[in-house]
């Protein structure tokens, strides 16, 4: 490899590359910043973000690099402006935050830049190594963060239990990829792809085997049911900012990766993969939803929330086997995702904005009078909850649509069902929310914090006015096609 | 020379003794060992085969998930000695702040 060569490469992976030196200068400037400014770097990571956002807009694919371990496609630039969109507004919501609960320590923001660097890699990566390795990039930051209110025991115990569940995951993972190996002699996508047409495999049995493993490790990554048990704490014991960063991009890399592998290289085991997805996607769509009922702390009911819309996410990739449906498949779980991320930015802002020190704040009660006193908040909410629940005219109403019309296209009827009838049960915990706020009387207090008060109000707003222009994102996230080399 | 599957077998007990032990074991040193008996049976499975391919990238791959795993031990012992400092247990069954 050329020194040239060398340029190319780094040349594909410029937002990816920018944005991880950027922070790893931070980490040193971190030493030359007084400790009196403590807005300096979360506006220093900002800027690293937006100029890496940048990059990732103007760049132009389909190219491979690094010895076609890294694609950037439309896919890949679809998901970098994700990731570096939701990194922005996790910067904007953990400035308030962490000022809000005396948590300011600079090294908050480069975790979060390493993270989502890790997350970009995730949707770049054309090489079973290479998601491995990504992988480890955006949860390592993430187990680290999850602990940051320490020495808060249930921060503490969050970073424990996501840590751990996380490297048995990772074990997984990488078991599966050594499989995979093993079948293929290789771990590139396109190499396994070229392995199975040959005919060429050890023994069809470890393929499969590896995949399975694959599935599961990344099926904690997304908290499918019965992979989920950690989601509910972890959610609940990190610190909000942290939650609201995670409940989106772990899960987006955790589907990002999903739809590569799956749709490259396994659409020749669908006959195996199809029901066991039917099946984990029943399941952590009943799971979640019917469980979320019971829960009185806010934090611990939308965690299940988001573990029941990992549901519906999955539930539109179990067509992934059909030929004319890979289009439809990752347009509709990319642009869920874009629906599902604002609407959980916006909902995890109201959160955060009523929380108070010690874990107060928390409970389904504290939103009583929310609608009275505070009528510009209550209103957003409201919208997030029905975004949630998939109500018109929201986002998420126009995002489940697509995702039940990818589904419906595969022929499977009865999952569909299964997941509208979970959407009438999450109706009733979404709306119950809205009658709190607006039927009960309160005194709810909320936090002076300018940036998370323009969060949930430009989010809401998003969510509805991108509704009457959902037709053009749904074309973006189409065109953001898998380029399969 | 051995067949591979020798050696796939004993990567195969490794890596379900280590699944098991996390599963099972309540200390979080001991869980913690055993994830990191998954990833070494997972080291083990990369080696043969890589042998058996006469593909060098196999053994690569081992250095990379060493270094990961040196990654995730050096945020998992800190994060164990934070809990051990706060509570002096080590036990996840005492690890219940959080219910639900």
């Amino acid at each position: 490899m050329t020194l040239n060569q060398f340029g190319t490469d780094l040349l594909v992976l410029l937002p990816l590359t920018f944005l991880l030196g950027w922070a790893s200068l931070l980490l040193l400037a971190d030493l030359f910043i007084p400790a009196k400014n403590k807005g300096a770097m979360a506006l220093l990571s900002a800027l690293g973000l937006a100029v890496s956002l940048a990059m990732a807009l103007v760049q132009k694919g389909p190219a491979l690099a690094f010895g076609g371990t890294v694609a950037l496609d439309g896919f890949s630039t679809f998901l970098n402006v994700l990731f570096l969109a939701s990194g922005l507004v996790a910067v904007a919501l953990a400035y308030d935050y962490l000022k809000h609960m005396r948590l300011e320590r600079n090294t908050y923001y480069i975790l979060l830049l390493f993270s989502v660097g890790g997350m970009m890699l995730m949707g770049m990566s054309t090489d079973l190594m290479m998601v491995f390795l990504s992988l480890e990039l955006l949860s390592i930051p993430l187990y680290v963060l999850s602990g940051f209110a320490r020495p808060a025991e249930k921060s503490e115990e969050a970073a424990i239990k996501y840590f751990l569940l996380g490297a048995f995951a990772s074990g997984f993972v990488v078991y599966g990829i050594a499989l995979v190996f093993g079948a293929t002699g290789t771990t590139s996508l396109a190499g396994i792809v070229q392995a199975v047409k040959s005919g060429a495999l050890l023994n069809p049995n470890l393929l499969t085997i590896g995949g399975a493993l694959l599935l599961i490790g990344l099926g904690f990554k997304v908290a499918a049911v019965p992979f989920h048990m950690w989601t509910p704490d972890v959610y609940h014991g990190a610190p909000t900012s942290v939650t609201a960063f995670m409940a989106l991009g772990a899960k987006a890399a955790g589907f990002a990766a999903l739809l590569r592998i799956f749709l490259t290289v396994f659409p020749s085991l669908a006959a195996d993969f199809t029901p066991v997805l039917w099946v984990l996607a029943a399941l952590t769509m009943f799971l979640g939803n019917v469980v979320a009922i019971a829960q009185r702390n806010i934090k611990r009911m939308l965690a299940y929330s988001s573990i029941a819309h990992a549901g519906y996410l999955l539930m539109a990739l179990v067509p992934y086997g059909q030929r004319g449906l890979t289009g439809d498949v990752s347009a509709s779980l990319l642009f869920y995702l874009v629906a599902y991320g604002l609407t959980n930015f916006g909902v995890w802002s109201v959160v955060m904005l009523l929380e108070r020190a010690e874990g107060k704040g928390l409970a389904l009660d504290d939103y009583a009078g929310l609608g009275r006193k505070y009528p510009a908040l209550a209103a957003s909410m409201t919208v997030f909850m029905l975004s949630f629940a998939g109500v018109p005219p929201t986002l998420g109403f126009v995002g489940k649509f697509y995702l039940f019309r990818t589904v419906l296209e595969g022929g499977y009827i009865w999952l569909a069902l299964i997941g509208v009838l979970t959407s009438l049960v999450s109706a009733y915990y979404y709306l119950r929310v809205v009658v709190i706020m607006y039927m009960r009387d309160g005194e709810p207090e909320v936090a002076s914090a300018p940036w998370l008060k323009a969060a949930a109000w430009v989010t809401a707003a998003g969510l509805v006015i991108f509704t009457f222009a959902s037709g053009a994102l749904f074309t973006w996230a189409s065109q953001a096609l898998l380029t399969a080399f | 020379m051995l067949p591979v599957t020798y050696y796939i077998g004993l990567s195969a007990v490794l890596f379900i003794m280590g699944a098991l032990g996390v599963l099972i074991r309540r200390n979080l040193i001991v869980i913690f060992m055993s994830v990191e008996l998954m990833l070494n049976a997972a080291n083990l499975a990369f080696v043969a085969f890589a042998r058996y391919y006469q593909e060098m990238s196999g053994q690569v791959f081992v250095f990379f998930v060493m270094a990961v795993a040196a990654a995730e031990v050096a945020v998992g012992l800190s994060l164990i000695v934070a809990i051990y400092r706060a509570r002096r247990t080590v036990n996840v069954d005492d690890l219940s702040e959080m219910k639900g």
